[in-house]
């Protein structure tokens, strides 16, 4: 079967027989993506957080037929060196990362739920971000989530300016 | 530029045996006295690097736009161990940050750990050895320099990778262009004092920050080679099974398998996918042969005080004799299976061609890889190159890495590179998992309230024994695991009397190395129980512990912590708006640990608000990796000891996902952790594992004061 969907702004359509496939193996092995993390294969760890029209999403857990049409963020998408964004800003400015396995798929779940809550609580930080961190950053990382929330408020929005 | 040939000179030698090594060569059969001697030595002897160094072009490539390349024996698993080498060879390079990389030695170079990475010996086995190997190859460039600028040595003035004399100016890369041959200094140059180190000691943002940040592939599960096939291998999920055959025609038949694999232990599927290999090895009909249908129950009673064999560890005094009187004090303790939960899954890619092989993985053990995957291939050791990576965790989950080897042999089979990876189940039910501990304390008070005679029998499985790290005979030789020991001594050096027994028993399943081994499970207990007798003796549980202990240096670096983390959290030994404050004190491979935990019973849950950690590693390289350090250990120990549990079901280990294992997330983890370091001595001592220490007795200390109840069992529960 043939699917095309948007990721990292740029168009694709892959051929694959098995549409169950789990769209993490279309982004890591076909289209060679390797940000995203392969940890548990049963959406429980949160390693393969990816956004799929702007929602976070489990991609170890999420059949590739149904990415048809969709847009889709990988960390390779988010930001760059040259232009972080808020979220991985802020886990620089924080030093976050031990072994750095778990990370991308913690920002991308902080970027998801800053863009649904700008101004986290922490206890809307302990509801969403439920991904694990075997190095536990958790302290650092729940003052980064803070730091990229003011971060992101200060970045001047271009449509609205 | 690549590497420079040297005339061979061995006055850097330090080390270069390990402290395994210097046992080894003992006599075989020791008496107990003498292997208490033995094993004393073990618990106090500096750290000691394992491996080459005496040549510093194993250890620096300069290049032509003037970068220095550290080969990194040590692999970097989280601790920020990249960083710290690079600090320390940066200062005595003379040079500044942003010209040093830090890459992974592969074997090819010769820059092998003789052990591992692992014991939270990098930075201090390699603090003097590799400042030296940094010095002297500045002082080889130095020489070159003069020559060619054609001005003594010591008009030369070095900085940042440049050399400059009578206004003329050299970058080490023009000094070394060209140089084939470099003469080692007659003399082993003079360190720099600490104080004029300018990256050392300094909170230098981690190397490989932004490759972490921004999703770069750098993991042993990122690497690819051309052509690469998946393979996958039936693992069994029963304890105890061994392979007896395989029924294979389902699976030929599965899409995408290009082949099976059928070796004497194990049966493997190769397909051109992940998926295809998956689903085609879970189409394989596998006999086990299963003995015995193992369940907890049975496992606890293995893990008892009594069983197996013992070895007396520590001994002052008579305890026997004051512990068999009247107003003795018994209180027993256990700790669980604990996995390693590292999020990236075991995994290996392999090429083996005629007459080589080329592994990339995630391994803890260059070495030791490589010799494995050689004796399975029949090949010499120089045949197979071991390519490590970055390691999505470590945990000492990656001291053995016997996939290499399957995949290798798959690879053989199909004649081409292999990749092969567990998935999750698979590492839950094939772990080296954390053994579980049974604990006896004893003790009784004298009249003045303090301890009399105190004894710690602890029971445990193989953490040290049966690891490819360590010779086989070395249980024998000292009668103790040098692992299920960690932090099961005494160390409140006054109390008169004193025993330490270690049982060791042999488990069903594989039982190894856990961050930190014995140390959370033993100070569990002994703080634990040093609490108990406290609140028995009225006294404040701080001065208690520190009246006990004697002011040699060791005792005064123990009492210096303790004070630190009692002053920094503001200790009271008392229940405030329904929070209790809990303490408790280790010391592990030197390292003393101190911490003070605020805990609450919200909703039935126990809840930790704050951690103060009080930590003397001696000279700290980079503090912000030593408090990330501490922060990290803190909440994985709290995270083993209030949730982590495996059991045993109709012969098989459960759970085998995240979530039914539970572990410390975000929501638990306390919001304020408090890291005072203190420099109790001039070396740079252990850092990773220490911090792990008190914890789970800090926090089971604190819920004593909310409930009045003892929690005698790790993971902490309420009901």
């Amino acid at each position: 079967m043939e699917i095309s969907f948007t990721i990292n702004n740029l168009s694709q359509t892959i051929e694959l027989e098995d549409g169950q496939t789990p769209l993490l193996w279309v982004i890591r092995d076909i289209l060679d993506l390797k940000g995203t993390k392969f940890g548990c294969g049963m959406a429980a760890c949160g390693a393969c957080t990816i956004h799929i029209d702007g929602e976070a999403v489990r991609a170890c857990s999420f059949p590739v037929e149904m990415a048809g049409g969709k847009h889709i963020t990988t960390i390779e998408g988010l930001g760059t060196p040259e232009h972080p964004h808020p979220v991985q800003q802020a886990w620089i400015d924080a030093i976050v990362p031990q072994c750095g396995y778990c990370q991308p798929g913690f920002i991308m779940a902080t970027a998801a739920l800053l863009n649904k809550i700008p101004n986290p609580t922490d206890e809307d930080i302990d509801r969403n971000i439920i991904n694990i961190c075997r190095c536990a950053t958790y302290y650092r990382m729940r003052k980064a989530i803070h730091k990229a929330s003011q971060l992101q408020s200060q970045t001047v929005n271009p449509l609205k300016s | 530029m690549g590497k420079g040939k040297i005339s061979r000179r061995t006055f850097l030698i330090r080390g270069g045996l390990s402290t395994i090594g210097v046992l080894a060569v003992g006599t075989y059969v020791f008496r107990n006295a003498l292997r208490r001697k033995a094993l004393k030595f073990v618990d106090t002897t500096d750290a000691l690097y394992v491996g080459n160094t005496n040549d510093p072009m194993l250890w620096f490539e300069i290049t032509k736009n003037n970068t220095i390349i550290l080969h990194s024996p040590k692999v970097e698993m989280g601790q920020g161990i990249f960083t710290g080498l690079a600090q320390m060879a940066a200062d005595e390079l003379e040079i500044s940050m942003d010209q040093i990389k830090v890459v992974h030695a592969s074997t090819d170079s010769g820059n092998i750990d003789g052990l591992s990475t692992g014991g939270s010996l990098s930075i201090a086995g390699l603090w003097h050895p590799l400042r030296e190997l940094a010095a002297v190859t500045r002082e080889i460039i130095k020489a070159e320099a003069a020559a060619k600028l054609g001005v003594e040595m010591r008009y030369l003035t070095v900085s940042n990778g440049t050399l400059t004399a009578n206004g003329k100016t050299m970058s080490y890369a023009e000094v070394m262009e060209g140089v084939t041959e470099w003469t080692l200094p007659e003399v082993s140059p003079t360190l720099k004092q600490l104080k004029d180190y300018r990256f050392i000691g300094k909170p230098i943002p981690r190397i490989d920050l932004y490759d972490k940040v921004f999703g770069k592939p750098i993991f042993g599960m990122d690497a690819e080679m051309p052509n690469m096939l998946y393979g996958a291998v039936v693992r069994p999920d029963r304890i105890g099974a061994t392979f007896i055959d395989a029924d294979t025609s389902d699976a030929e038949q599965m899409p995408g398998v290009v082949q099976i694999v059928k070796e004497s232990d194990f049966v493997g599927v190769i397909a051109h996918s992940y998926m295809e290999a998956e689903n085609a090895k879970n189409a394989i009909k596998v006999n086990w042969k299963v003995e015995r249908h193992w369940q907890s129950k049975d496992i606890e009673d293995l893990i008892k005080v009594g069983n197996g064999r013992s070895q007396i560890i520590q001994k002052e005094g008579n305890s026997d004799k004051v512990l068999q009187e009247d107003d003795v004090l018994t209180m027993a303790f256990t700790s669980p299976i604990g996995a390693h939960a590292q999020l990236e899954p075991n995994g290996v890619v392999a090429s083996v061609e005629a007459d080589r092989a080329t592994i990339i993985i995630s391994t803890q053990v260059v070495g030791i890889t490589r010799k494995e995957v050689a004796e399975c291939l029949g090949f010499r050791e120089e045949q197979v190159t071991i390519i490590p990576t970055y390691l999505g965790g470590g945990f000492g989950r990656r001291l053995h890495t016997p996939h290499a080897m399957q995949a290798a042999l798959m690879s053989k089979a199909i004649g081409k590179p292999i990749k092969y990876f567990f998935n999750r189940k698979e590492e839950f039910q094939n772990d080296m998992f954390r053994p579980p501990t049974h604990h006896i304390l004893k003790a009784k008070l004298n009249d003045d309230g303090l301890i009399e005679a105190i004894e710690h029998q602890v029971s445990s499985g193989d953490v040290a024994h049966n690891s490819p790290i360590l010779p086989h005979f070395v249980l024998p030789l000292i009668g103790a695991d040098i692992g299920a020991i960690r932090g099961a001594y005494i160390r409140y050096s006054r109390i008169p009397n004193q025993k330490v027994v270690s049982w060791h028993v042999d488990l069903p399943f594989a039982t190894s190395w856990w961050r930190s081994l014995g140390l959370l499970a033993n100070t569990f207990a002994i703080e634990s129980f040093m609490d108990e007798l406290t609140i028995r003796s009225g006294k404040n549980p701080v001065h208690f512990r520190l009246e006990q202990i004697h002011d040699d240096e060791a005792g005064q670096r123990l009492k210096a912590v303790i004070k630190a983390a009692v002053k920094t959290s503001g200790y009271q030994d008392e229940v405030r708006n329904g929070r209790a404050m809990g303490f408790a004190a280790s010391v592990d491979s030197g390292t003393p640990c101190a911490q003070v935990v605020e805990v609450s019973i919200d909703d039935n849950h126990i809840k930790v608000h704050k951690v103060t950690c009080a930590l003397d590693p001696g000279v700290v390289v980079n503090p912000d990796q030593v408090r990330a350090q501490c922060e990290g250990a803190i909440i994985m120990g709290l995270s083993a000891s209030l949730y982590e549990r495996m059991y045993v079901k109709d012969g098989a280990l459960y759970p085998t996902v995240y979530g039914p294992y539970e572990m410390a997330l975000m929501r638990h983890a306390p919001k304020d952790i408090d890291v005072v370091l203190l420099q109790g001595m001039d070396d740079a001592g252990p850092v990773g594992e220490p911090p792990l220490g008190p914890i789970g007795a800090a926090i089971g200390n604190a819920l004593r004061r909310l409930t009045g109840r003892r929690y005698r069992n790790l993971p902490l529960s309420l009901v």
